[in-house]
Formats: C-alpha cells, sequence, structure tokens
C-alpha cells in the first residue's frame, strides 16, 4: 500500500529527476496532475495539427503552380505526420486515441484557436506558413526541451520538419510582395488578418495562467507565453518590414533600450471568444472532422474485418 | 503525323493523367478515413504531381514554343487535356476513390514496364523511375480492393458498386490513334493491345481474390484521346487554374 | 455502436545499413502488412530509413522502472566486461 510517506518521496525523487534533466518515460512514477496535464496538453497539440490540415487544405487544388501545388501538399502531410507522432507519444499515457478523437468531435477537446479563422485568399497560405507555423516552431523549440520523454522526442522530430514550413510560408509573402501590385495587397491583406490571430496563438499573458508555476517547476512548460511571444515579434517585425509589408500595429515601436519591439494592446476578448467556439470557422471545422471519422468508419470496419477473417496461426 | 507533334501529344497524355488524379487525390487531404491512410494518399497524390510536372517539363521541351510546365498545366482548357476518362472521375466515396486507383495503377504498371524500353531516353528514364513508386502505390491500392471486397458486407457492396460504376471509363485507357501510330514504328509509343491484356489478367485476379465480380458491362466510353471529357473536368480545371487565369503574368 | 480503434504498433526504423533499427513511434494498422506500409508512409516521408519493423504493441514486453537496481546495477563492478578494463604494454598494435 502506498503511504503519504512513500508519495512524499516518489514525488520527491520524481522532482530530484526532473531537475537533473533526466526524462520522465511512461512506466515510471509521475504525479497524476503531471500525466493529466500531459494527456491534455499533447492531445491539443494533437488535433491542433490534425484541424490545421484544414484551412491550408483548402488552397491546394488552387495552388497557382506546379511547385506550390507539391510544396503545400508537402506541408499538410507533415502537419498529418506531426498530429499522429502526438497522438501516439499521448497514447504511451494510456489513452486511446479513439478516445482522445471522440474528445474533438463532440467539442470537449480543445485545439489552438488560430484555425478557427478562415483562409481566403492565397496569401493566406503565405501568412500562416511563415506567422502562424513561425510561431508555433518558438513554442515547439521549446517544448523539445521539456520533461516528458516521448512528448520532447516527438518534437524533437516535428521541429526538424517544421524548418521548411516557415520558409516556404515567408518564400510565398516574398513573391506577392514583388510581385503585381494586386499580389502585394493579397499580401498585405492576408498579414493584417493572421497577424494578431497569431500573436495571440502564443497563449494569454502569464498573469492570466494560474498554475504557471508548477507546470515550468516539472518541465512541462518550458518558457513563459509572454516570452515567446517577444521573441516572435522581435524576429518577426523585420521580417515584414524586408518585404515592404506593415505591421497592423500602429503602437508597434522598437525600444533601443531594452532592444525589443514594444506592441500595441492585444485584444484578449476575441482570443477568449474564439476558444468559447465563436471564431468563424469552429463550427466547419469540427463538424470537417467529425464526417470525415464518420465517412471512413466503414472503411475501418473493413480492415478490421478481413484482419479477423486472415489471421494466421 | 509529324513526329514532334505526336511526341508531345504523348507528353501531354501521360502528364495530364497524373496531374488530374493527383488533383483528386489531393482533394481527400484532411478528409480520409484515417490518419494514417490521410498521409498515404498524400504520399501518391506527390508522386503523381512530381511525375506529371517532369512529363510536362518534357512535353514543353519537345514543343518548343517556350512554354512552361505550368503554362501546360494552367493554361490549356478542357479539350486541350488529354488525361484518361477515368481518373477525372470524382473521388465518391473512399471505396470509389480505391477502384479508381487500382484500375488506373494496375494500367500504369503494365505500361510503364513497357515504356522503360522506349526508344524516346528521357521518357524511358521517366517511366524507370516512376516504376518504383507505381510498384507500391499497386501494392498500396490491391491491398485495399482485397480488404473492402473481402472485409464488411456494407465494404463489399460499395467496392463492387465502384467497380461496376467506373468500368465504362477503362477502355479508353487502351485506345490508340495516328499518335500511337507514328511513335510506335519508332519504338517510342508503347503497344496498348498487351498491356491491356495483363491488365486484364491482373484485374481479374484481384477482384476474384477479393471476392468481387468482374462487371459485366462491355460498352466502353471513349473520347480522352481527342479532348472529349466527362462534364466533370471542366469544374476540376475551372478550380485548379482560376489563379493563373484571373492575374496572367503574375508570378507565385 | 462500439468504436472502431486499429491496434497499436510500435515502429523500428534502420537509418543505413550496419546499424540497428531504432524506435521512431507508434501508429495503428489492422494487420501486419497495412502496419508496414502506413509505416513506411509516416515514418520514412524523407528516406529516413531503408528497414521497417513493425511490432504489436502489446506483444512488447518491458522491464519495470522499479526493476532497475536488480536488472542493471549488477553490471556496474563488472568492469573488466569493457576493454579499456584491460593494460597493454604500450606499442602493441592491433589488439
Ligand atoms: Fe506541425
Ligand atoms: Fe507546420
Ligand atoms: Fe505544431
Amino acid at each position: 500500500m502506498q503511504t503519504e510517506k512513500d508519495n512524499k518521496q516518489a514525488e520527491f525523487d520524481f522532482q530530484a529527476k526532473i531537475d537533473k534533466g533526466d526524462k520522465i518515460e511512461p512506466k515510471d512514477w509521475m504525479p497524476e496532475r503531471y500525466r493529466n496535464q500531459l494527456v491534455r496538453m499533447m492531445s491539443q497539440h494533437a488535433h491542433s495539427e490534425i484541424v490545421g490540415m484544414l484551412p491550408e487544405g483548402n488552397w491546394i487544388t488552387r495552388a497557382p503552380s506546379l511547385r506550390r501545388k507539391a510544396i503545400l501538399l508537402a506541408k499538410v502531410q507533415d502537419e498529418a505526420g506531426h498530429g499522429m507522432y502526438l497522438y501516439s507519444a499521448a497514447e504511451t499515457l494510456g489513452v486511446d486515441r479513439t478516445e482522445m478523437l471522440k474528445q474533438l468531435h463532440t467539442g470537449k477537446a480543445k485545439y489552438s484557436s488560430i484555425f478557427n479563422y478562415p483562409t481566403l485568399t492565397w496569401a493566406d497560405i503565405g501568412a500562416i506558413g511563415w506567422l502562424v507555423d513561425g510561431a508555433a516552431i518558438m513554442n515547439q523549440t521549446a517544448l523539445a526541451k521539456g520533461s516528458y520523454g516521448p512528448y520532447s522526442r516527438a518534437m524533437v522530430r516535428i521541429c526538424k520538419e517544421e524548418s521548411f514550413h516557415n520558409r516556404q510560408g515567408y518564400e510565398i509573402m516574398c513573391s506577392l510582395s514583388f510581385g503585381t501590385s494586386e499580389q502585394k495587397q493579397m499580401a498585405q491583406d492576408a498579414f493584417n488578418r493572421w497577424w494578431w490571430p497569431a500573436i495571440m496563438m502564443l497563449g494569454p499573458s502569464d498573469d492570466n495562467s494560474p498554475n504557471s508555476d508548477e507546470l515550468m517547476r516539472w518541465k512541462v512548460k518550458m518558457e513563459s507565453s509572454d516570452s515567446i511571444r517577444r521573441r516572435f515579434i522581435d524576429r518577426t517585425v523585420p521580417q515584414a518590414e524586408f518585404i515592404g509589408l506593415t505591421v497592423p500595429d500602429p503602437h508597434m515601436k522598437f525600444n533601443k533600450e531594452t532592444g525589443h519591439y514594444e506592441h500595441g494592446p492585444i485584444n484578449w476578448e476575441e482570443f477568449f471568444n474564439v476558444i468559447k467556439g465563436n471564431g468563424p470557422c469552429n463550427k466547419e471545422r469540427v463538424k470537417a472532422r467529425n464526417e470525415a471519422d464518420k465517412n471512413g468508419r466503414w472503411v475501418r470496419e473493413a480492415a478490421e474485418a478481413y484482419a479477423e477473417k486472415h489471421k494466421k496461426n | 503525323m509529324e513526329n514532334q507533334t505526336a511526341l508531345f501529344q504523348y507528353c501531354l497524355r501521360l502528364a495530364d493523367s497524373n496531374l488530374i488524379l493527383s488533383h483528386r487525390l489531393s482533394e481527400w487531404c484532411g478528409h480520409g478515413p484515417i490518419l494514417e491512410e490521410d498521409i498515404a494518399l498524400i504520399n501518391i497524390a506527390l508522386d503523381f504531381i512530381g511525375h506529371g510536372t517532369a512529363l510536362l517539363q518534357y512535353a514543353a521541351l519537345v514543343e518548343g514554343k517556350g512554354r512552361s510546365e505550368d503554362d501546360l498545366a494552367y493554361m490549356r482548357n478542357e479539350r486541350e487535356y488529354r488525361n484518361a476518362l477515368l481518373v477525372e472521375q470524382p473521388n465518391g466515396d473512399y471505396a470509389k476513390t480505391i477502384a479508381r486507383q487500382f484500375l488506373f495503377d494496375t494500367f500504369q504498371y503494365h505500361f510503364y514496364q513497357a515504356l522503360q524500353n522506349s526508344k524516346d531516353e528521357t521518357l524511358a528514364a521517366l517511366a524507370a523511375k516512376a516504376l518504383k513508386e507505381i510498384t507500391y502505390h499497386l501494392r498500396h491500392s490491391s491491398q485495399w480492393v482485397l480488404r473492402m471486397g473481402d472485409g464488411t458486407d456494407e465494404s463489399h457492396s460499395r467496392i463492387q458498386t465502384a467497380f461496376d460504376d467506373l468500368w465504362m471509363f477503362t477502355g479508353d485507357l487502351f485506345d490508340m490513334d495516328t499518335t500511337d501510330e507514328t511513335l510506335l514504328k519508332q519504338g517510342i509509343a508503347v503497344d496498348l493491345a498487351p498491356v491491356k491484356e495483363k491488365w486484364q489478367t491482373q484485374v481479374s485476379e484481384v477482384l476474384q481474390q477479393a471476392t468481387l465480380k468482374i462487371p459485366d458491362q462491355t460498352f466502353m466510353q471513349g473520347g480522352s484521346r481527342d479532348g472529349r471529357h466527362t462534364e466533370h473536368l471542366g469544374y476540376l480545371l475551372a478550380e485548379m487554374q482560376y489563379l493563373p487565369r484571373t492575374y496572367p503574368g503574375a508570378k507565385w | 455502436m462500439k468504436e472502431t480503434q486499429w491496434p497499436l504498433w510500435e515502429i523500428f526504423i534502420q537509418a543505413n545499413p550496419g546499424i540497428p533499427h531504432k524506435h521512431v513511434g507508434s501508429l495503428h494498422a489492422p494487420d501486419a502488412e497495412m502496419a508496414l506500409q502506413n509505416a513506411r508512409d509516416v515514418y520514412t516521408r524523407r528516406k529516413e530509413g531503408i528497414s521497417i519493423w513493425a511490432v504489436e504493441s502489446k506483444n512488447i514486453v518491458a522491464s519495470a522502472p522499479e526493476d532497475v537496481g536488480s536488472f542493471f546495477d549488477p553490471a556496474n563492478d563488472k568492469v573488466y566486461r569493457h576493454p579499456t578494463f584491460y593494460k597493454v604494454p604500450e606499442g602493441v598494435k592491433y589488439l
């Protein structure tokens, strides 16, 4: 029987291991809250990758050149792969993918709010790769150093694959910005629409996340949202300027003393509204995933039935 | 028929089928029956678009009018497209997608086996490279035909219906015209008669193993050789070509 | 209605000839053939491998973390298993 004292000791050993920089593996002892947090984070992250396929998938059939079409296909495929790696990582903690998907389909599970915005023009594909993948990479590079072995290994793999996503997005924005005046307008318009959601997708200010301290101590969260956001802005603003795009934030200015950019107020009300389900595409996205699942059911059952009939031994 | 025109037409024919089928497969992206299958389908779509692009580049070179592969893909109209009728058929349910894929993969497999020996070195090299990919495509689609045919009652009836519906478009794969005749004389084109025999044998074998019936319909649609398509192609091209046509001259 | 869930498989990839297969992750597949195909599609998209092993997860037996002491500590003091344990006169080659 586990006594209170045993538990204390186990928790102490657990923390010591993390402090030393060792990874926690699936069968290791871990606090319940740690396990739950990780399942929640990994499945949310996995859902984000899968739902994220939809807004970009929108444009595969309309990509304006064969090269762009192949790149976009490969990129969206990577996202499907990322979803798989992450579901796999979550499954090491004993939750089934079916169970996680059910949560997504019934609207109980969350995913990154950014994918509830629509992709209206081709420039949105550029903006997503540049801004959304750009922000995601910063977050994921941090998570790759996290304490849970399977999650961190999945992140390492994902980060390696992500590097082209960001570049292809910026490349699209370059072509448009240096193209015809209509193309340039298209680029600026997409930038205007995606900038704030990208800023927000890194998560609310740290003063607003109550269990931040514990998560940092457990190395579940590796860096504060605000600090990742600052780095993202510092890197992205010059990239925008380089291709002649204007950041849609009249307050944005460079502070010479701190060496950082300072942004205007963030509309968190919009952020929480979208999370609550009131974004322009929440319903569509969840519906699309539900339909794929429903229409795929007979296919999965067929393969299962066939395997059963043809079992060797 | 002039040799160059014939070769150009021949390249378009091969390229267009790859391009259009890639387009159809990519429509599944994000909507597949299970994540693993989404990824598999996109791999296949990527192979098709890669091979189609290479063929269009070669077509452009053969034509010698300074058109690029993108010009050929995005600026030709319905009647100028030369893809097989089979590949433009809509995805339908997953059974229809798999049946279409299997029928075409089997064709491509035997066709490219022969094309490897073409006297046209570029085509022969492209065929040899593509054959590795096609071998895998065929394995994937055959395995699914087996699973659906010999899976549940529902899957059996769905895939049988899919084969029944698509069957009339398979004859078009083997139609030969003056383009073929011109190039056959030079050992460039593939004689489709033996390809058809091999195709029939293999399709029957797999369908039989999958407990499915070979559709008994014998009337075949034709027309892709001179750009007479089904209604579906127009919509597909409208979607695919809209950006370059809306903004002529723009670079992307 | 019962939800279908294909079994879970663990995937091991050999990156190059001569080196061991390495665990890369898992996936769902209805049977062995599909497990191999899915592994190829998911885990070797960037030429990561030349050989794949797929093992149904339920068939893997793993040691428990509690066994660490009794399983692995005894090897700690058997330094004689490592070549650097042995002193060899200087200048002797090919040992
Ligand atoms: Fe991703
Ligand atoms: Fe990405
Ligand atoms: Fe991500």
